[in-house]
């Protein structure tokens, strides 16, 4: 299998490792992650198919598939087109202190959920310092669905910038100044020719904004409330069964979400490579 | 060109000046309240009741052994996901091979396992009642509601990160300066050690510092196999929660600062870190691809195989 291959055409391997890298890859792979996520699956064949069923869609699991999914889909859009303008921003403007902005994108990912879950709960309380101005008006964003959105931006804030960005620097002005001396408009060359170009990237930072968001616990059960049926997400419901000692009720939830997260993830992998096929193809 | 159209040009290639300010201005604005806003409302949170009272939060026994068992994790997972990060980048940015593809999607597989699903196949696997729990009991051993289930679950969500950054730069960076030190007699070792880690060094360390600050702030997996004993089983996000659903919100602050900070600091390295592979990239880029220099030693001895 490995020296082998030489009469494809292609130089023998030269290099050694093969075997030892790839075999150390395959078997921790196995032990951390992939023995232990078919066990969850291999506890669901305790129940039978009807007590499945039941434990996946009580009301109150109905309710947070409703709250998670809904809200996750609503901040993934918030960030698809906050992202764009935050890429856009950064690569075609020059501004003082755009190196920090640029650096400060990814502080959701380098802060604790923890830590980013109890701070805007603080901000947004009736006493924080937006929580003050915002309630008066009747605007209540703490302890409500509304605040587990707000956490859900922030969880996914850098994804589309990130994803966006290193499109948006590689594409080819020639183009628009091609567009433009054909007398297009700037909204014409952007819908035109910036946007179908920048499509596959902006779909896929808006994709996995959007699985994160689904998976996500630590900063949205601290501005969330975890009221049942209106402000608890599936995540805490696996949380709650599992506190009851319901090991099987828990583990049908979470091979829920887990198919959930798989078909996220080939999503998100098929729009990868539509963007290398696309990327590919204009260089 | 005549003026007009240098103007029409440029017209084409930007907005004008009041669509660029106001543009501009909305993404700071954006970012103002969802990052510059929370970051600064922990640190002020922290010192409402002034230094003395956050110095005595950080200096509670319950927030030091928090602090030392979220140390204790990160010095056992990082290593080991960067052991494994190293193994897996080598083997699929250096070799072809049949499902290396998919062998990639696996290992990206726990980014989009929710952090609550993560800790509970742990608890499935090696809890009381779990595959292994019998056996683990009857010889007196505990990793889930201890110390072993928090680093697993640790390993488990930072899994990818190194190899996450190494795989794109070793692909980029193709392996003809390998090839040369093979040819010239290097073994695998040295090969690594004087030509691959140089070259990897940066990326390397951007990996390991994303692992370190998910390591030290995970919440969701460490809460499902902690057990959340005080004391002993407490890591600092989990220390945060405890604190703050006691209302005893200067301390939750004080010690979730100390989490802020390292955040910034990951930042901080994470940007130089940024900066020194896209220079490092550029002069890979700058070399002309397909006329390798013959005059220097390792391609003559390469010319002659």
């Amino acid at each position: 299998m490995s020296v082998a291959r030489a009469p494809s055409g292609k130089a023998k391997r030269v290099l050694p490792g093969f075997g030892l890298t790839l075999g150390y890859t395959v078997l921790y792979l196995s032990i951390i992650v992939l023995v232990p996520l078919s066990a969850l699956f291999l506890k669901t064949f305790t129940l039978s198919w009807d007590q499945f069923v039941d434990a996946v869609t009580g009301p109150r699991v109905l309710a947070s598939y409703r709250l998670t999914f809904g809200a996750s889909l609503l901040a993934a859009l918030v960030n698809l087109v906050f992202g764009l303008l935050v890429a856009w921003v950064l690569v075609r403007y020059s501004f003082p202190g755009k190196k920090i902005v640029d650096a400060l994108v990814d502080l959701p990912f380098a802060l604790p959920t923890a830590v980013a879950g109890i701070s805007l709960t603080a901000l947004l309380a009736g006493n924080g310092w937006l929580g003050q101005y915002l309630e008066p008006l009747g605007i209540k964003l703490a302890f409500t669905p509304a605040g587990v959105v707000i956490a859900l931006i922030f969880i996914g804030l850098p994804f589309v910038v990130r994803t966006v960005q290193p499109v948006l620097e590689d594409a080819e002005k020639e183009l628009e100044e091609a567009a433009t001396s054909l007398g297009a408009t700037r909204l014409q060359i952007f819908t035109r020719v910036i946007l179908p170009h920048i499509a596959p990237a902006l779909l896929t930072g808006f994709a996995m904004a959007f699985a994160r968001a689904i998976g996500e616990y630590g900063s949205v059960i601290f501005i969330a409330g975890n009221m049942p049926m209106v402000s608890e997400i599936t995540p805490l419901i696996i949380i709650g069964k599992l506190e009851q000692y319901d090991y099987a009720g828990a583990t049908a939830v979470a091979v829920v979400m887990l198919t959930i997260s798989f078909i996220l993830l080939l999503l998100i992998n098929a729009l990868q490579a539509w963007q290398r096929r696309q990327t590919g193809a204009t260089a | 060109m005549s003026a007009n159209t240098v103007r029409r040009a440029q017209a084409g290639t930007t907005e004008s000046a009041w669509v660029r300010y106001t543009l501009l201005t909305v993404a700071l604005v954006f970012l103002l309240l969802f990052l510059v806003l929370p970051l600064a409302a922990v640190f002020t949170e922290a010192l409402r009741k002034g230094l003395g009272a956050y110095l005595e939060a950080l200096q509670e026994p319950d927030a030091w052994s928090a602090i030392k068992l979220t140390l204790l994790t990160a010095v056992i997972a990082v290593p080991l996901n960067l052991v494994f990060g190293i193994a897996a980048s080598w083997a699929i940015a250096k070799f072809d091979f049949w499902g290396k593809s998919f062998l990639t999607t696996l290992v990206d597989l726990p980014f989009s396992v929710s952090p609550v699903v993560a800790g509970l196949v742990y608890v499935l696997l090696f809890g009381a009642s779990g595959w292994f729990g019998p056996w683990l009991q009857a010889h007196d051993m505990k990793i889930v509601f201890a110390v072993p289930g928090i680093v697993l679950a640790t390993v488990f969500v930072t899994f990818p990160f190194v190899a996450r950054e190494l795989i794109p730069l070793m692909q980029a960076q193709g392996n003809d300066e390998e090839q040369a030190a093979i040819v010239l007699g290097a073994t695998g070792w040295q090969t690594f050690w004087h030509v691959t880690l140089p070259n990897i060094k940066w990326g390397l360390l951007y990996g390991v510092i994303l692992t370190n600050a998910r390591a030290m702030g995970e919440f969701g997996a460490v809460s499902v196999v902690s057990g959340h004993i005080r004391g002993q089983t407490n890591t600092l996000p989990l220390h945060v929660e405890i604190l703050y659903n006691e209302y005893q919100s200067v301390a939750a602050f004080a010690v979730a600062s100390l989490l802020a900070i390292l955040a910034l600091v990951t930042l901080v390295i994470k940007s130089v870190a940024e900066w020194r592979i896209e220079r490092e990239l550029r002069s890979i880029a700058e070399m002309p691809p397909e006329a390798p220099r013959t005059d220097t030693p390792a391609a003559q001895l390469a010319a002659a195989h």
